[in-house]
């Protein structure tokens, strides 16, 4: 667009800031202050950087912008980056969140603040790669190293717990990723080339479709996750550090519905139709059951944990109704979750640091010592529960919109699931905030410092901006989801007219 | 044809009579200094000499020479796995030099052994025959128990060599029986004839028999499952350094040996030996991933890691392709400059009273020595093949080579396999990086074992951004041992036909 390679130097600004903290030599004090600015800094400008390519994205075309080409592994396996309406939106989220976690590690993390904070920029660094890379083995390399910063972060400045939940969170994503690797390798000797623009073009015969589908599924499934491989998330929440927490669920989590958006739907419409109901019932146990499970925990970042995957529920189920409300409000409810989530986990942040627990139980008439917190939380609350005019009302209704053309039950079955949100998120908010403030340790309390507002306020600022004023966001997708919708029946409608429906799920289909 | 009294041409094997020579006239020098004060200058020495010998087989010109009457063969695939087998012996006597210092056995012998081996080895590589091969194998085996024991004092290496040599004679007489049944067969030692005459008349059952002897043979010497079991107690009782050489070059040695024989005298016999390699490699990947979970001595865990990692590598065998054996190289290659970094940090551990091998003896290292935990923990990553280290571009080759063959099931479980195995690597990193300190190693590192560590860190880290040369070099050394049909119109004469079909 500029002749600059604008994308690249977005996602790599990270990886620089590490390597200048990595130079950082001071004595600790110092060099933990040092590092924290750096790392502020960095992130702060990697955010306005990122602003320019929502600026100058062109929503009139589904093509992928600000593409880059080079030579990597040669042959067929390239360095490509580009982005389209689906993944521009996943960058800005990113850049838009890092800023936050370094401020809401600037005192709960005391040691080891120089590692931390380059764990911190290498593992956004990859997440933007993740968003924007268009080399099925560039995204696989993203998608999987960031594993080790996440590990390391949860293992070194996690809870109690932090061993057996970072090795759980590590093992889990790690064998998902494997089968994907393989069929990106099938892939490769079908088509000759591992570029997704070239894929997306592809017609995959329908029998392979179904094997590359499942392995696809395994990896962003457990990504998302999806019930039942949703166990590694609670665990991984919990034992990780607030900022930690934030990224499992304001980004982590999204790339798994990002993958199936990119790669599942476009590139097997077939298999995904063949798999929707799978897909269905997988998402409506996961809205009912993990909103039961929510309902009973004792702990407040487990209660946000499975408020978390039953929220996923409805973008998996949005995305694969693959009509183009429910992709609209797929994509939508998982930027608005990243809000909405981020601010609960901050919050909790901002309790946990003064109180150092996160039993609910603890807690109890914060308002009278914290109105402006209790403000914010409410905020979060109503936005989480979906209230009309937050941006989860938005994500959820479009969801929920998209899923009726397709069946009228499984939209009821999730409305359920809305109703039980409400439940869950309004006992916290009342055993939290509301009541008597009777217990001695909460009696002298501290409403949120300003930099703990700076990172809640602009949280609320965008869930309420794009609860009441969605266009912006929909705009950018538009085009990019029509296209997709549009390619995607076609393709299901050419299957079924070729004489499909039936599926041939012989290895002969599999072959060369 | 030459006759058997004309001389033959010895300018292909010029690396090797180098290396025999140097060997026996640093031996010499070893000799008649003494003791005390040689055993510094004979490494050095040979360490000198293994350069030369690498650039003598740089400078090999490019196709396929035979000579000593087809015995023994020069050709691109030889001259790669030359230098890396070159390389993993020049690293081993770096790193041996203060470990033998401080343990009191700086012995001159160690450079002139190794010499040795490494001699045995290039004839591996280079082996065009059944007996070149027997000849190979038996000089690098015979240096190899020595080396092993070279710690005479102690039981353990005492007790790791013998074990090594009872358990290696019994494999050689394995190989040998296979080798005569082969000879027997089909009338021939020689490799090219073999590939003749099979495709001419087909398996007979007896040279299945000899194939599966010959396969049992191998497989003791890259230590695959199930001739694995000298593996941990070898790994375990040998010198320190001693284990870091045998963690990689003769591992890469006998895979090249295993490579020239599957795709050169038994191309066409893909089918027989496909299954074999497949269940060996499969059996290996599983065992080296749930049996290293259990250990607590990080010389053992490599032991098992090995074995996992010899696994992967037989996977790219498996394929039968040229692909694979692009995968194979790619991963030796990874794999030796890996090991070596990791051995150099096992050599880092050490208190003042002398060195120690417990994994529990690593923790906090990240409170005490930033820089070594960082490293040894991104080798750790790197070995349990995570992105974008290097060690996952190692993996991600043989499966690639392994899917483009077919074999679906056996990349599946080898991906799998490597997730448990990544327990194991993981487990290092916690103890490294989550547990608290335990006390501080002693003494800094000796600057030889500081920059084999630099440059094995950095290949790891960086491989990603210019993978070209070694996937160029690996894919050379793949074309020049299976070449390609359009290579073969274009020019090599006795070039076997692509094994990629079992059409019989």
């Amino acid at each position: 667009m500029f002749g600059i390679p604008v994308l690249s130097i977005i996602t790599f600004l990270p990886l620089v800031g590490a390597l200048v903290i990595l130079m950082i030599r001071a004595d600790e004090e110092v060099e933990a202050r040092n590092a924290r600015w750096t790392a502020f800094w960095v992130t702060a400008i990697t955010f306005i950087g990122s602003l320019s390519i929502w600026f100058g994205f062109d929503k009139s075309t589904a093509e992928f912008q600000f593409v880059e080409q080079g030579e990597w592994l040669g042959g067929a396996i390239n360095y490509h980056m580009g982005v389209d309406g689906i993944s521009m939106l996943f960058v800005i989220l990113t850049t838009f969140l890092m800023p936050f976690c370094i401020l809401a590690s600037w005192e709960a993390i005391q040691t080891r603040v120089k590692e931390y904070m380059i764990a911190f920029l290498i593992l956004e660094t990859l997440m933007i790669g993740v968003f924007s890379s268009l080399d099925l083995v560039l995204f696989y390399l993203f998608f999987e190293a960031g594993l080790i910063p996440m590990f390391l972060i949860i293992g070194v400045w996690g809870g109690a717990r932090r061993v057996y939940a970072s090795f759980k969170f590590f093992l889990y994503t790690l064998a998902g990723s494997v089968l994907m690797l393989l069929a990106i390798m099938a892939m490769y000797w079908q088509v000759g080339t591992t570029d997704i623009p070239t894929l997306l073009a592809y017609d995959f015969p329908a029998g392979m479709q179904t094997w590359l589908w499942l392995a696809f599924f395994a990896s962003f499934a457990v990504k998302i996750p999806m019930w039942p491989m949703h166990t590694w998330l609670p665990d991984a929440h919990v034992e990780a550090p607030t900022a930690g927490s934030v990224i499992l669920a304001g980004i982590l989590l999204k790339m798994g519905g990002y993958g199936f958006l990119r790669f599942s739907l476009p590139m097997f419409p077939v298999a995904s139709d063949f798999f929707a109901p799978l897909v269905f019932g997988l998402s409506v146990v996961a809205i009912i059951y993990t909103s039961l499970v929510a309902l009973v925990q004792e702990d407040v970042k487990k209660l946000i944990a499975y408020s978390s995957v039953a929220h996923m529920g409805f973008v998996t189920m949005g995305i694969f109704a693959a009509t183009i409300q429910g992709v609209q409000g797929g994509i939508f409810q998982m930027l608005s979750h990243g809000w909405i989530s981020a601010g609960l986990f901050l919050s909790v942040g901002v309790v946990y640091d003064r109180m150092h627990t996160r039993e609910i139980a603890a807690y109890g008439g914060l308002v009278s010592r914290m109105p402006i917190y209790a403000f914010a939380l409410m905020v979060f609350t109503m936005a989480n529960v979906g209230l009309p005019g937050t941006s989860g009302f938005v994500g959820e209704f479009l969801t929920i919109v998209g899923v009726f053309q397709v069946s009228s039950w499984i939209a009821f079955l999730a409305t359920i699931g809305v109703i039980l949100s409400a439940c869950y998120a309004l006992y916290l908010y009342r055993r939290v905030v509301f009541g008597e403030l009777e217990k001695d340790t909460l009696k002298n309390i501290k409403d949120v410092s300003p930099r703990e507002l700076a990172t809640l306020a602009p949280l609320i600022a965008a869930i309420i901006f794009f609860g009441v004023y969605p266009l912006p966001i929909l705009d950018v997708t538009a085009v990019s989801v029509d296209n997709l919708v549009a390619n995607y029946t076609a393709a299901v409608e050419a299957h079924e007219v070729a004489g499909g429906g039936t599926f041939d799920f012989a290895w002969a289909g599999f072959g060369r | 044809m030459e006759t058997a009294l004309a001389m033959p041409d010895l300018s292909p094997a010029l690396a090797e009579i180098i290396l025999a020579v140097g060997a026996m006239a640093l031996l010499l020098i070893g000799v008649f200094r003494g003791d005390g004060s040689s055993s510094r200058a004979v490494s050095s020495g040979s360490i000198v000499l293994l350069i030369v010998a690498a650039f003598a087989v740089i400078s090999q010109p490019d196709g396929r020479v035979l000579t000593f009457g087809g015995a023994f063969v020069m050709d691109g695939f030889a001259v790669v796995m030359k230098s890396l087998v070159l390389a993993g012996s020049a690293i081993a006597i770096v790193m041996a030099q203060g470990f033998m210092a401080r343990e009191n056995i700086d012995r001159f012998e160690f450079p002139v052994l190794i010499l040795l081996a490494t001699l045995g080895m290039m004839m591996m590589v280079s082996a065009n025959g059944l007996i070149a091969l027997y000849m190979g194998l038996e000089l690098q085996s015979l240096a190899l128990y020595v080396v092993a024991s070279f710690h005479r004092d102690n039981t353990r290496s005492t007790e790791a060599g013998l074990k090594y040599f009872v358990l290696g004679a019994l494999a050689s007489g394995m190989l040998l029986y296979g080798a005569s049944l082969i000879y027997g067969f089909s009338g021939t030692t020689n490799f090219d004839v073999l590939a003749g005459v099979i495709a001419l008349n087909g398996m007979s059952t007896g040279l299945v028999f000899g194939l599966v002897f010959l396969l049992a043979g191998l497989a003791f010497k890259i230590s695959a499952v199930p001739f694995h079991m000298w593996t941990p107690d070898v790994y375990e009782g040998a010198p320190t350094p001693v284990t870091a050489f045998f963690a990689a070059a003769p591992k890469i040695a006998a895979m090249a040996l295993l490579l020239r024989v599957m795709y050169g005298g038994f191309a066409d016999a893909v089918f027989q030996w496909q299954q074999v390699v497949v269940f060996i490699s499969i059996a290996s990947m599983a065992l080296g991933a749930f049996a290293a979970i259990g250990q607590t001595n990080i010389k053992r865990l490599m032991a098992y890691s090995s074995i996992g990692h010899m696994g992967f590598a037989l996977v790219g065998l498996a394929a039968g392709t040229p692909e694979g054996v692009k995968g194979v190289v790619i991963y030796l290659t990874i794999y030796l400059i890996m090991n070596a970094g990791v051995f150099c940090c096992i050599l880092a551990m050490r208190h003042k009273e002398g060195p120690v091998e417990e994994i529990s003896d690593l923790a906090g290292l990240s409170q005490n020595q930033p820089m070594l935990a960082a490293v040894f923990a991104m080798l750790m990553f790197s070995l349990a093949g995570i992105p974008p280290l290097a060690g996952f571009f190692a993996k991600f080759y043989v499966f690639l080579a392994a899917i483009n063959a077919g074999l679906y099931a056996l990349a599946i479980i080898g991906v799998l396999a490597s997730v448990v195995g990544a327990f194991y690597y993981l487990r290092v990193v916690k103890i490294i990086y989550f547990d608290n300190p335990a006390p501080a190693f002693a003494g800094p590192m000796e600057s030889e074992i500081r920059a084999v560590l630099a440059v094995s860190a950095l290949f790891t880290l960086l491989f990603i951004l210019y993978p070209m040369p070694v996937l160029k070099m690996a894919e050379g050394a793949a074309n020049s041992l299976v070449p390609t049909v359009e290579a073969a119109e274009a020019g090599s004469e006795e070039a076997p036909a692509v094994p990629a079909e079992s059409a019989h």
